[in-house]
């Protein structure tokens, strides 16, 4: 389909932004749009059927706007603004985050992929946007940002699943995108207790518990 | 019927949220837990295999189910008594999170559709974070963090390996399904590298969460930090449960005809969850983190075990039962030497025998039966894995898992001997062995000494149900 590559060439603009920026609010509103392009795909591929129709509409409310919400709320009750400091600094995570993805797009061309999927962005994509994820996960000090690095590898993991949709009944697609707001609301208030006890939510703080 | 154990503890844990009076709402869990087991022993009896495309039980998935369901059933009787002494934290969260997570697992159990069953495992990690966190304290938060993070992370991991396998099906024409049942009918014709990634995926994925070395970062923590009764429920029936989910992996790879490859890399996690256990161990000051690692231990033992095939998967069937009641009665007994002593640390904990003679012994006995000495279960199925790894030729394999045996041992050995003999301080709270904080893990141990002596011919027809089913070649 003609919309799909833009699609998801703007899904991997938006990992690159995520990577660079300092400023939370916008890298959670950012990771919202991702999550609600990445909505308009299964109707893209699959075309208007219920189970397209539900899907996005399900996965629009879920990823573009509930856990969103939660998140902002979240860092508006402990007040911070931006992620200082992080593990390596943002230059270095945005280089590395091209290199990875180029590295996505060699690594997609040696896969057995099936004959329609040879020439669609799908696979190098969703690989990018979870090894962007991950370089989230790992280089971030703030709780926060580990969410949002949780979230964009759920949303790579998404974006492969929309090929194979016909494996993934409704009940179950539903039941993961419930899973994931609910998991992102307990995340949240895990945060918030974090906040309370430590006065800061650097996970840095987290090392009490070793040998 | 199967459907019935799966939502009447949601539709419990609502009310339990309606209820004022505090032991009124505690005493739904026994009552839960009792009807749950009832049902499930009545599921296992009946004996004909449910097949249904959402949920079925099969031989494998009846004996976790069982076993779950009992481990639930004391760990819900201790918890009336549990809660009743930790009135200041309260059970307002406590018992609707363990209810829901009850009914998780029976879903993630009784699931046959490998996405659902996906799903359930995820719900097992958000309800009972919650429970990790209910001391409130600093260590618990971070814990609970770890535990989060990391098992989501773990999770995510494995619905990758899911979609893979779903994406080896795509090549041969078929549509793409993660129906078990279809999975396992065309497994010849699935494309053999997605196949693989997929199981690397899956056992990656779920091996975060049944916490095989070296992604078990988050075990000690979290296991440390919760009560004792969650301690048990997650080192006893949220690992078999991911084990199970696991074992699906490996019986799709054993119908493609690569059963070998799944085993070896099982049996490579399986000898470093071993060796890392062990090494941790010794000279381990904290009672609940040498428990952690224990449970590490025995989930490497687990995994060796189908590694090996044969005899050893009969083992690891039968290791499975005795792991998970025997981790049940030392996590509770390990709690109740906790509230005693206010600590968990070998600095204060002091002369248990003397101060608490029922937790006291317990522990001391569940310290001897896990760590494999005779008369009690888990020597009869060590024994049984450690024959079939001789009777397999795997001579090397043998001597290190008797080597890390013997090393676990020893460092287990001085640790809860210190505990537990000698004289007590003065200084210890006015806990004291009750009724309700003594009988599960008891009855707990009594089973596991039985399991030692005598295994009744229906469980025995269970077991070898269970370990054919893994053993199916293509």
């Amino acid at each position: 389909m003609e919309i799909t590559n833009p699609l998801l060439l703007t899904v991997i603009l938006i990992n690159f932004f995520t990577l660079g920026s300092a400023r939370l609010g916008a890298c959670i509103r950012i990771v919202a749009l991702q999550g609600a392009l990445l909505a308009l795909l299964p109707l893209a591929v699959h075309g208007f059927s219920l189970h397209s129709l539900v899907l996005f509409s399900g996965a629009l409310l879920f990823k573009g706007v509930f856990i969103p919400l939660l998140l902002l709320r979240a860092i508006r009750e402990v007040r911070i603004r931006r992620e200082v400091e992080p593990v390596i600094g943002f230059v270095p995570t945005l280089i590395l985050g091209v290199l990875m993805t180029a590295g996505a797009f060699l690594f997609a061309d040696f896969l057995p992929l099936a004959v329609e999927h040879l020439d669609s962005l799908f696979v190098p994509t969703a690989l990018a946007t979870m090894f962007s994820g991950f370089l989230l996960l790992i280089t971030r000090r703030k709780a926060i940002t580990q969410v949002l690095g949780y979230l964009m590898l759920e949303n790579g993991i998404f974006i492969f699943g929309v090929l194979l949709s016909e494996a993934l009944p409704l009940m179950v697609e539903g039941g993961v995108l419930l899973d994931l707001l609910v998991g992102v609301f307990v995340m949240g208030i895990v945060m918030n207790q974090i906040n309370r006890e430590f006065s800061s939510i650097n996970t840095e703080s987290l090392t009490a518990l070793k040998e | 019927m199967l459907e019935f154990i799966i939502i009447f503890p949601l539709v419990v844990a609502v009310i339990s949220l309606l209820i004022p009076n505090y032991q009124t709402r505690s005493w739904l869990l026994p009552v839960s837990g009792g009807l749950h087991f009832l049902c499930s022993v009545w599921l296992a009896v009946e004996q004909r295999p449910l097949r249904g495309i959402w949920l079925g039980l099969d031989a494998l998935s009846t004996l976790v189910l069982v076993v779950t369901s009992l481990l639930f059933f004391g760990c819900a009787l201790y918890a009336v008594g549990y809660l009743d002494i930790r009135r200041d934290r309260g059970n307002k969260i406590m018992v609707p999170c363990l209810l829901i997570f009850l009914s998780a697992m029976t879903l993630a159990i009784a699931a046959r559709h490998l996405g659902m069953m996906w799903m359930a495992v995820e719900a097992t990690t958000i309800s009972s974070a919650p429970l990790i966190y209910y001391n409130r304290n600093k260590l618990s938060i971070e814990a609970t963090w770890k535990y989060l993070l990391i098992c989501s992370v773990g999770i995510a991991l494995a619905m990758l390996g899911l979609l893979f396998v779903a994406y080896a099906a795509l090549g041969s024409g078929s549509p793409a399904s993660l129906q078990l049942d279809e999975l396992l009918q065309m497994a010849g014709s699935l494309s053999k590298p997605w196949l693989h990634g997929g199981f690397v995926f899956l056992l990656v994925g779920f091996g975060t969460k049944m916490g095989l070395a070296p992604l078990h970062s988050w075990k000690p923590d979290a296991y440390g930090e919760a009560p004792g009764l969650v301690g048990a429920l997650l080192a006893g029936g949220l690992t078999s449960v991911a084990f199970l989910a696991i074992l699906r992996g490996v019986q799709l790879m054993s119908a493609a005809g690569d059963g070998a490859m799944a085993r070896q890399a099982l049996l490579g996690m399986g000898l470093l969850s071993l060796c890392l256990a062990a090494i941790f161990m010794v000279r381990q000051p904290d009672i609940k983190r040498l428990l952690a690692y224990s449970s590490v231990e025995h989930m490497g033992l687990l995994a060796i075990g189908v590694g090996i095939g044969g005899l050893a998967t009969f083992g690891a069937m039968l290791h499975l039962i005795n792991n998970a009641l025997t981790k049940g009665s030392l996590f509770l007994a390990a709690g109740n030497i906790q509230r005693a002593y206010s600590s968990k640390r070998l600095t204060e904990v002091r002369g248990v025998i003397s101060a608490l003679p029922v937790s006291g012994s317990l522990f001391l006995a569940g310290f001897l039966a896990i760590t494999g000495s005779p008369p009690f279960g888990p020597f009869m199925s060590e024994f049984t894995i450690l024959r079939g790894i001789f009777a397999n030729h795997h001579l090397l394999v043998g001597l290190f898992v008797l080597l890390f045996l013997a090393l676990v041992f020893i460092g287990m050995g001085s640790t809860v001997l210190a505990a537990t003999q000698g004289k007590a301080e003065a200084k210890t709270s006015g806990f004291r062995d009750r009724l309700l904080l003594c009988i599960s893990p008891t009855v707990f141990i009594l089973l596991v000494l039985v399991l030692g002596v005598y295994i009744p011919e229906p469980l025995q027809q269970a077991l070898q149900n269970a370990a054919a089913l893994l053993e199916v070649q293509p």
